[in-house]
C-alpha cells in the first residue's frame, strides 16, 4: 500500500495557510472599512488610508477567487 | 440513439436520479452555513447554487476518465454492475437525508460499486489498497484539515475585528460568505456532475453504444448538468438544517471562515492529487468553526451520529448495491424487482419524510438549539439513530425479493 504523505502533507499546508491568510485579509479590510466610516464621520485624513487599505486586501481576496475559478475551469 | 437497450436506457435514467439525489444532498455543503449566517435566504441561496452547480458542469471538458478512482476493477464491469451500484448509493443517500446527515455522495457511490463487483466477481475485482488510501484516510483527513483552518481563521478574524462595531462588519462577512459558497458550488457542478457524465458514458460504453475512449455526447452533458441543478435546487433542507444549525451555532464570521476554508481545501485537495470529500471537508469546517468563538460549542452527539453515518456510507451501500447486483443477476424480472425496490424504498423515505417536513420555511428555526426536551422528542421523531439506520438499510436488503409495499413494515418501526 502506498500512501502519498507529501500530497497529503502538502494539501494540509497550503489549506491552512491559504485560509488563514485569506480570512486574515478579508477580516482586515472589513475592518479598514469600518474604520474609515469613523474616521471620515470626525472628518480626519486617516479616512483615506483606511479605505485604500481595505481596497487592497478585497483586491487580493478578489484575486485569489479569481484563481480558484481559474483552478476548477483548467 | 438507435441501440440503447432497455436495460440501458432504466441505467441512464437510474444515474441521473443518483445525480440528482448528490445535488440535492450537497447543498447543504456550500449553503448550509450562507443559509444559517442570514447571508441569504434561503431560496435565493439554493437558486444561486444551482446556478452555479449547472455552469460548473459545463466549464470542464475533462470528464472523470474513472468513475471508481481505482477502486474497482473496471474492465469486467457490466451494466448490471452500475444500475446495482447506483440502486445502492440513491438509496443510502435518500437515507442519510431522512436523518438529516451529511454523508459523502462519492462515497455511496464507491461503496456500491464495490458491493456491485462482489457480489459479480468476487473480492478479486476489488482493489482493497486503494480502499484504505482513497476513502478511508481522506475521510479522517478531511475534517482535520478543514476544522484545524477554520478554527484557526475563526480565531484569527475574531481577533482582528475585535474592537469594530459587530453590526457593521456583518455585511462585509455576509459578502465572503457568499463568494467562498459560490466557488464551492461550482467545484461541486464542476466534480459531480461529471462523476455522472463518466459513470453514462461507461454504461454507453460496455452496451456498446459508443466507441470506447470517446467524449460523452451533448445530451449526456446537459442532462447531468440539468439533474444536478434540479436536485440542488430543491435543497435538502434536512442536511442543510444539521449543517447550520445542528452542528454548532454559526454566526457570520464563523460562517466566513468554515466556508472559506471548505472552499480552499477541496480546491487544494483536488489540484494537489490528495482528493478529499466535499461533504467531509465542509462539515469538518463547520465543526473547526463553531470550535474557534470564544463560547463556541459543538454538538458532540449530533457529530458522532455523523461521523457513524460515514462509517456506515460504505458498506451500507455496499451491501444494497451487492442484493441488487444478486437479483440484477437472476434475469429479467430481477432487473425490474430492483426497479420497482428502488422506486418502491424511494417513495417510502420520501412518506416518511412528510412526516415532519423540513423545507426553506423552517430551515432556520432555532428549535433545535433548545436544551428543553421539545426539540428532542421532534428531533427523534423524524431521524432514526444511525444504528437503527443501519437496520432499516439491512431490513431493505433481507426484504428485496418482496414488494415494495412489504419492505416498509420491517422499516417502519425503527423511525418510531
Amino acid at each position: 500500500m502506498k500512501i502519498d504523505w507529501a500530497a497529503l502533507g502538502s494539501v494540509f499546508g497550503v489549506s491552512l495557510v491559504v485560509t488563514v491568510a485569506l480570512v486574515g485579509l478579508f477580516t482586515l479590510g472589513i475592518v479598514g472599512l469600518s474604520k474609515q466610516e469613523s474616521a471620515s464621520a470626525q472628518g480626519g485624513g486617516s479616512a483615506v488610508l483606511a479605505r485604500t487599505g481595505a481596497y487592497a486586501c478585497f483586491a487580493l481576496c478578489a484575486a485569489a477567487v479569481s484563481y480558484g475559478i481559474y483552478l476548477i475551469v483548467v | 440513439m438507435e441501440h440503447i437497450t432497455l436495460l440501458l436506457a432504466i441505467v441512464i435514467v437510474t444515474a441521473l436520479v443518483f445525480d440528482f439525489t448528490n445535488g440535492f444532498h450537497d447543498t447543504a455543503n456550500a449553503m448550509a452555513t450562507t443559509i444559517s449566517t442570514g447571508a441569504l435566504k434561503p431560496k435565493t441561496a439554493v437558486t444561486m447554487s444551482a446556478v452555479l452547480n449547472l455552469v460548473g458542469a459545463f466549464l470542464s471538458v475533462e470528464v472523470a476518465k474513472t468513475i471508481s478512482g481505482g477502486l474497482v476493477n473496471e474492465s469486467g464491469i457490466t451494466v448490471e454492475v452500475i444500475f446495482a451500484a447506483l440502486v445502492g448509493a440513491i438509496l443510502w443517500n435518500l437515507l442519510t437525508w431522512l436523518i438529516g446527515l451529511p454523508s459523502s455522495s462519492s462515497h455511496a457511490l464507491f461503496g456500491g460499486l464495490i458491493g456491485a463487483t462482489l457480489m459479480s466477481v468476487g473480492a478479486s475485482g476489488v482493489n482493497g489498497d486503494v480502499v484504505v488510501t482513497k476513502v478511508l484516510l481522506p475521510a479522517i483527513a478531511a475534517p482535520l484539515v478543514a476544522g484545524l483552518a477554520a478554527l484557526l481563521a475563526t480565531r484569527l478574524t475574531y481577533k482582528l475585528a475585535g474592537k469594530a462595531d459587530e453590526k457593521a462588519t456583518a455585511k462585509g462577512y455576509r459578502a465572503g460568505q457568499i463568494a467562498s459558497a459560490g466557488l464551492v458550488s461550482l467545484a461541486h457542478g464542476t466534480n459531480d456532475a461529471q462523476k455522472t457524465m463518466g459513470v453514462i458514458t461507461l454504461a454507453l460504453v460496455t452496451g456498446n453504444v459508443i466507441a470506447p475512449g470517446s467524449n460523452p455526447p451533448m445530451w449526456v452533458i446537459v442532462s447531468a448538468g440539468v439533474a444536478i441543478a434540479l436536485g440542488t435546487y430543491l435543497g435538502g433542507w434536512r442536511i442543510i438544517r444539521t449543517m447550520g444549525k445542528g452542528l454548532t451555532d454559526l454566526r457570520p464570521p464563523q460562517g466566513f471562515a468554515a466556508q472559506t476554508s471548505a472552499a480552499t481545501v477541496i480546491l487544494a485537495s483536488s489540484h494537489l492529487g490528495f482528493s478529499l470529500s466535499t461533504t467531509q471537508s465542509c462539515s469538518g469546517a463547520v465543526m473547526g468553526a463553531g470550535l474557534g468563538r470564544k463560547g463556541g460549542v459543538v454538538r458532540w452527539s449530533t457529530a458522532t451520529r455523523m461521523f457513524v453515518a460515514w462509517g456506515l456510507t460504505l458498506p451500507a451501500a455496499g451491501l444494497v448495491a451487492a442484493a441488487a447486483e444478486f437479483l440484477t443477476g437472476q434475469g429479467t424480472w430481477g432487473i425490474v424487482a430492483v426497479g420497482v425496490l428502488l422506486v418502491g424504498g424511494s417513495a417510502f423515505i420520501w412518506a416518511l419524510s412528510r412526516r415532519k417536513p423540513v423545507d426553506h420555511t423552517n430551515v432556520t428555526d432555532d428549535e433545535i438549539g433548545e436544551p428543553a426536551g421539545v426539540v428532542t422528542t421532534a428531533m427523534a421523531a423524524i431521524s432514526v439513530p444511525p444504528t437503527a439506520g443501519a437496520l432499516a438499510a439491512e431490513d431493505f436488503k433481507t426484504t428485496i425479493p418482496a414488494p415494495a409495499g412489504s419492505s416498509a413494515e420491517p422499516a417502519s418501526p425503527a423511525a418510531v
